[in-house]
């Protein structure tokens, strides 16, 4: 394999990885604030119809994910009503909050559908974004860029600032936070609100950065992938930047060695298209039969709180 | 459309009890009400498009004095979509057409309940006395496809972007790639399976893998834009729309299109339901009867290889042109049709191999 194609390669792959991670480490703020959101493939498809609206009808990317974060954080507020100040059941609530953002999105995007949009490209001078090799660092999207920048501003957060910990509080122990003086709902709230801004950027990765289009139904999954991937990352910001880029890259080999034949065609693609979920499912094994990475689940994950109790 | 309440319902549901006794809905003067599942939305502008549209047309050309018809949409494949199959017989409607192949089983089990109604699958395999079956040969315009694709590739490498590898894939694949072969004998066609009905962003990493791989001439078996979009990004010679045409998502790039148009169909169908003619059948139609149409050709094709695919599409419809005519040799090297046979109806649905050049 050539070096051009190999960083070809990886420049589909980071692609393909974007929206899964930035949805991704949302839920991991969320989760380790004590809350269990599997609204997130709700959240992505509104976020990605918002993202593809709002620069379709202005022409502004940087317009687009704005909205989208905002719509994603809105729309994450009605699960944060229900499950945090009406103590509903996360899990039901939140499967409720996907069917609504399937719904919504493709009732609001109905106008949308058979239009074209223009990618959200490098904005690094074309000298650099288009060279065969520079391209490997400043070819991407800036939405790239942003979900580096993230990960490394969430581990910042969760493990190196006084925010962050009485955060981690809250999902360790929610009475202890609670008996000390913290407002366990005041801060899941904002968890909550971050996590829904992140699905929303991840879902308006999907006309920005990988196929510009909207059709209902755009991530076909993909807030799925990134609520196991959580887990699969033991809650761990790093980690979950290597789970999110290996599952684009298996992602990516899958269809790069299809495109290839040959020998590489020996794995059979109903296979390479399995891996993913096989990952996970092995990881989730691993994490139920060691207690090192079980320990780093959040302790009140899932359970509502009531001040009072 | 009519939007239908319990009370209406009951209403109909009593006229249509009294029905049997009528026969003919002509001699009655009462509409004929026909029932359309569709498993997304109308403004997909793919398949539920094509759906819809041909319904639009088929009350245009029958008169809505005639025809009323009932839309329900986004019906979900298995057994969510056995209710809607039933309350739409119980509601009164005279034929019901079930257009995608996953709701087969729900529809045979109704048919079998409501011996009166007639139910028509789209893209199914199996009849019943109350069920027929209909399909389009979109492999047809994939030859059409297949002879640009072949002319104008530079590089020789075209590929084809695939759901799953079942017959009518396998069948579009070797179809395009057997056109191409006659333009140029070297050709060949890489294919990927994207291993989904539905996911847009795979697709168009499919196509960026293909394109990175030295593929300039792309098409695909689903009905979105995203690998044209792709094409029409990288530059590339060009991609084809399916189910319509979908130039405006890559003006350049979008040589030409396969259009579902399914108004023929509707038309006869419920026609025959008016007249009482109606009868249990399989019908398959082409280019011929005008079910499968090739969109407006792109400007940049040259006149002599728009020449050559025109003589494609009208040699099918003549039947001078087949595309599936022997000598055809598979990838492995086994001769499977003898030069002067064809792949007959019948063959087509069971071949499993790709013709010598596709590299699957």
């Amino acid at each position: 394999m050539s070096t051009t194609l190999l960083i070809a390669m990886l420049i589909t792959m980071i692609g393909a990885s974007t929206p899964i991670l930035l949805a991704a480490l949302g839920e991991l703020v969320v989760e380790k604030s004590g809350v269990l959101n599997l609204g997130i493939e709700g959240m992505m498809l509104t976020g990605a119809v918002v993202g593809f609206a709002v620069a379709y009808t202005t022409g502004s990317p940087w317009l687009g994910i704005g909205m989208a974060a905002l719509v994603g954080a809105a729309v994450s507020m009605i699960f944060a009503f229900l499950t945090l100040s009406l103590s509903a059941n996360q899990v039901a609530t939140g499967l409720a909050l996907t069917i609504f953002g399937t719904g919504f999105s493709a009732l609001f995007g109905s106008e949308y559908t058979g239009k074209p949009l223009e990618l959200f490209k490098s904005v690094f001078p074309a000298g650099l974004a288009e060279d065969p090799y520079l391209r490997l660092i400043f070819g991407h999207s800036p939405l790239v860029y942003f979900s580096f920048f993230m990960v490394f501003a969430v581990w910042w957060f969760l493990s190196r600032t006084r925010a962050g910990l009485i955060l981690r509080a809250v999902g360790e122990n929610d009475i202890s936070a609670h008996s000390i003086g913290y407002s366990v709902i005041r801060i899941r709230y904002g968890a909550v609100a971050f996590g829904g801004a992140m699905a929303g950027i991840g879902g308006a990765c999907f006309p920005l950065l990988l196929t510009p289009q909207w059709v209902e139904g755009l991530t076909a999954g993909r807030g799925w992938i990134a609520l196991a991937l959580v887990v699969f990352a033991a809650w761990r910001p790093l980690r979950l930047l290597a789970g999110a880029y290996l599952f684009g890259l298996i992602a990516t080999v899958e269809l790069y060695t299809q495109a290839a034949g040959g020998v590489f065609r020996i794995i059979p693609t109903e296979l390479w298209a399995s891996l993913p979920y096989l990952a996970t499912i092995g990881v989730l094994v691993l994490i139920s039969l060691g207690r090192s990475t079980n320990a780093n689940a959040p302790a009140c994950l899932g359970k509502p709180f009531e001040a009072g109790h | 459309m009519s939007i239908i309440t319990r009370r209406t319902a009951i209403k109909i549901g009593g006229a249509a009890a009294a029905l049997p006794l009528i026969g003919s809905k002509a001699f009655a003067g009462e509409k004929v009400r026909a029932a359309f599942v569709l498993i997304g939305t109308p403004d997909d502008n793919g398949w539920n498009y094509g759906h819809d549209l041909g319904r639009r047309e088929m009350i245009e050309a029958l008169g809505a004095d005639k025809v009323e018809t009932t839309v329900v949409t986004n019906v979900a494949e298995g057994p969510d979509s056995e209710r809607v199959f039933r309350e739409l017989a119980q509601q009164g409607h005279d034929i019901i057409f079930g257009t995608s192949f996953g709701y087969g089983d729900a529809m045979l089990k109704v048919a079998k309940q409501f011996p009166d109604v007639k139910f028509e699958w789209a893209t199914g395999y199996q009849t019943a006395s109350n069920l027929s079956i209909y399909n389009a040969r979109f492999h047809e315009g994939r030859s059409v496809l297949g002879t640009i694709a072949g002319a104008m590739s530079e590089t020789g490498i075209g590929a084809y972007i695939g759901s799953f590898p079942i017959p009518e894939v396998v069948m579009g694949i070797n179809a395009f790639h057997l056109a191409a072969r006659k333009q140029n004998p070297d050709f060949i066609t890489k294919v990927v399976y994207v291993n989904s009905w539905f996911d847009p962003a795979k697709e168009a990493d499919a196509a960026r893998a293909l394109i990175d791989q030295g593929v300039d001439v792309i098409t695909q078996h689903t009905d979105g834009p995203a690998a044209l979009q792709v094409a029409e990004e990288r530059g590339i010679i060009g991609g084809f729309g399916q189910g319509a045409d979908m130039s405006a998502f890559a003006p350049k790039a979008h040589l030409t299109s396969i259009i579902d148009i399914w108004s023929p169909y509707y038309i006869k169908a419920v026609k025959s339901v008016i007249e009482g003619t109606w009868a249990e059948g399989s019908s398959w139609e082409g280019l011929a009867a005008g079910e499968v149409v090739i969109g407006p050709y792109n400007e940049k094709i040259p006149a002599d290889v728009v020449a050559a695919a025109e003589a494609v599409r009208l040699g099918i419809i003549d039947g001078s042109v087949h595309p599936f005519a022997g000598p055809i040799t598979d990838n492995e090297g086994t001769v499977r049709v003898e030069a002067g046979d064809v792949i007959d109806d019948g063959e087509f649905w069971g071949v499993d191999w790709y013709a010598a050049g596709v590299e699957a």
